[in-house]
């Protein structure tokens, strides 16, 4: 826009065409406009590009890099070891994603056809658990889950066990603790879904006969196709790439991608192979993100 | 419209057990007695005075609380601006600006620990409280910038032509109409990215040195090496202030956009 000066007159058609262009001029906009590109230029974009080189490069002797380009780290990645570990990870983020969808539903559909003031309450209480300390609350799936945990107790005083489960380092609890913790990223997308369809759509379908399964099929399920592709993104992939909970309750022989790349950078430091694992895990990130991704930041017409 | 399906709401009520339950039971447990074991030995309040003695996690504390302050106050000074500037582009750009923005809430942790690793190291930077604070405002940047995004395009443009009718300067209009009127989004933004910033374990996990442990860093290592009723304790309180940050600042941005639960979810 010309003209962004002082004079206020000769303006009311520019602000018609472009209503912000006075304030996003001014130079501290400018300046953090320019400032905050260049950080997540320098400090996002830039170390994911470098991943995607060192992938390319030798092991040193010591576990430094030797720049030397091979695929050999990729050829690695198709290895059958690390074939059980990629499709752990795919089995159980996909498994979470199904699960936090059928059971965050009936949440989902409670909060949007509640009243406003006990929708309010509800969201609170959906997203406290969310923004609570991650290690923690997984923690205390360890106190729950561990052979003289709260679980294995309450079932042996019941009478229901003579001893205790292993439950804990099982893949098992690697799935509690996923749902555990991503559930409300997709109860929150259906929510918003939900809301959208018109409760008059559904009482439409029992005016025509429609039995409450029917309705739920045929009305309500295909409706809130966009909530559970958003919260399915949301949920699958902060799952498949989850480093907190496998390492705390899968343990050892329990691996997932993220305790995997961990290792071969701590401690195995093979950086051009954790490079290449970190690579793939980034590929199908974002090839999920732009394919379905959109749904859940851009419908946005309030 | 009231006739939620009963198995609904009995579903719902399973959930938020499910949800709340193991909280319920950490918090319990912090004042059980037991050194050992979850068995009920009777209450006390000694693993909180055992935890209010404890000089390194008193330093930990300390330690993340500065580093959650600058990543946050640094990460407001640039977002709150950058939000502005990035309103005035076209609808398409504006879609494109979005995607990429959010990536850095979006990748798995891990991939941003380990790419930021790699780069400090590579470039023989010292890893510590600047290396933690960088991390952390590669997603409190783009936190900000999301919350603030969302309230700038639910204020009336109207505010600030009237404000230019008048013959405000750009400044003027800056500082006098849309700051104030952005204030409930840049508290609840700020609240937010502090709260993570306090609450991040992976990315400081990987670009923390020696004498940079920060609280979450602290918890991990109890975990691992042994559990004592200690880190109930401090998990317990862990939680509280939590909620109490979340609780604010999910109140600040309800006041500020009462009709939408989607400014929330990112």
């Amino acid at each position: 826009m010309v003209g962004t000066g002082g004079n206020g007159l000769a303006r009311p058609s520019c602000t018609m065409l472009n209503n912000l262009s006075d304030t996003s001029s001014a130079f501290p906009v400018k300046l953090s406009l320019v400032s905050a590109s260049l950080f997540l230029g320098l400090f996002f974009f830039l170390p994911l590009i470098l991943v995607f080189g060192v992938s390319l490069a030798s092991r040193g002797l010591y576990g430094g890099i030797t720049w030397i380009a091979t695929w050999e780290n990729y050829q690695r990645v198709f290895d059958p070891l690390v074939g059980v570990i990629f499709f752990r990870s795919l089995f159980l983020a996909g498994l979470t994603t199904f699960i936090c969808a059928v059971v965050g539903f009936p949440l989902a559909y409670c909060l949007a056809r509640a009243s406003r003031h006990w929708q309010l309450i509800l969201l609170t209480l959906v997203m406290i658990p969310f923004w609570t300390n991650f290690l923690v609350r997984t923690y205390a799936w360890v106190l729950i889950l561990r052979a003289d945990g709260i679980l294995n107790s309450l079932l042996i005083r019941l009478g229901l066990l003579d001893e205790p489960l292993s439950l804990l380092f099982t893949d098992l609890s690697v799935f509690v603790g996923l749902v555990y913790g991503y559930l409300p990223f997709m109860v929150l997308p259906l929510v918003v879904a939900i809301e959208r369809i018109s409760p008059q759509l559904e009482d439409a379908a029992f005016d025509l006969y429609a039995s409450m399964g029917g309705m739920f099929r045929h009305v309500l399920l295909p409706l809130s196709i966009p909530g559970f592709l958003a919260g399915g993104v949301l949920v699958f992939i902060p799952s498949l790439g989850a480093f907190i909970t496998p390492y705390l309750l899968g343990g050892g022989q329990n691996m997932m991608l993220g305790t995997f790349i961990q290792q071969e950078f701590l401690v195995a430091r093979d950086w051009p192979f954790g490079s290449a694992l970190s690579f793939g895990l980034m590929g199908t990130v974002l090839l999920l993100w732009f394919l379905l991704g959109r749904t859940s930041v851009e419908k946005d017409p309030s | 419209m009231k006739r939620m399906p009963t198995s609904f709401i009995v579903m719902s009520l399973l959930v938020m057990l499910f949800l709340y339950l193991p909280v319920v039971i950490l918090i319990g447990l912090s004042f059980n007695a037991s050194t050992m074991g979850v068995a009920w030995k009777g209450f006390t309040f000694q693993w909180y005075e055992k935890l209010a003695m404890d000089q390194a996690i008193l330093e930990a504390t300390v330690n993340s609380v500065v580093i959650a302050l600058v990543s946050t106050g640094l990460a407001l000074i640039l977002g709150v601006g950058t939000a502005i500037g990035l309103e005035t582009r076209q609808e398409t750009q504006r879609s494109w600006v979005n995607m990429i923005l959010v990536l850095p809430l979006v990748i798995p942790e891990i991939l941003l620990g380990v790419a930021l690793l790699m780069v400090f190291v590579l470039c023989q930077v010292h890893l510590g409280f600047g290396t933690i604070i960088i991390g952390h405002m590669v997603f409190n940047l783009p936190l900000t910038i999301v919350i603030v995004r969302a309230r700038l395009r639910k204020l009336d443009p109207a505010w600030e032509d009237a404000a230019r009718d008048l013959g405000a300067t750009s400044w003027d209009v800056l500082t006098r109409i849309t700051l104030p009127l952005l204030r409930p989004a840049i508290w609840g933004a700020g609240l937010l990215g502090f709260t993570v910033s306090l609450d991040d374990f992976v990315v400081t996990f990987f670009v923390a040195g020696p004498g940079s442990t920060t609280l979450p860093l602290k918890v991990f290592s109890m975990i691992r090496t042994g559990m004592t009723p200690e880190i109930n304790a401090l998990s317990a309180v862990m939680v509280v202030v939590s909620m109490l940050c979340v609780g604010l600042s999910w109140f600040l941005q309800q006041r500020s956009t009462p009709a939408s639960a989607e400014s929330s979810y990112l």
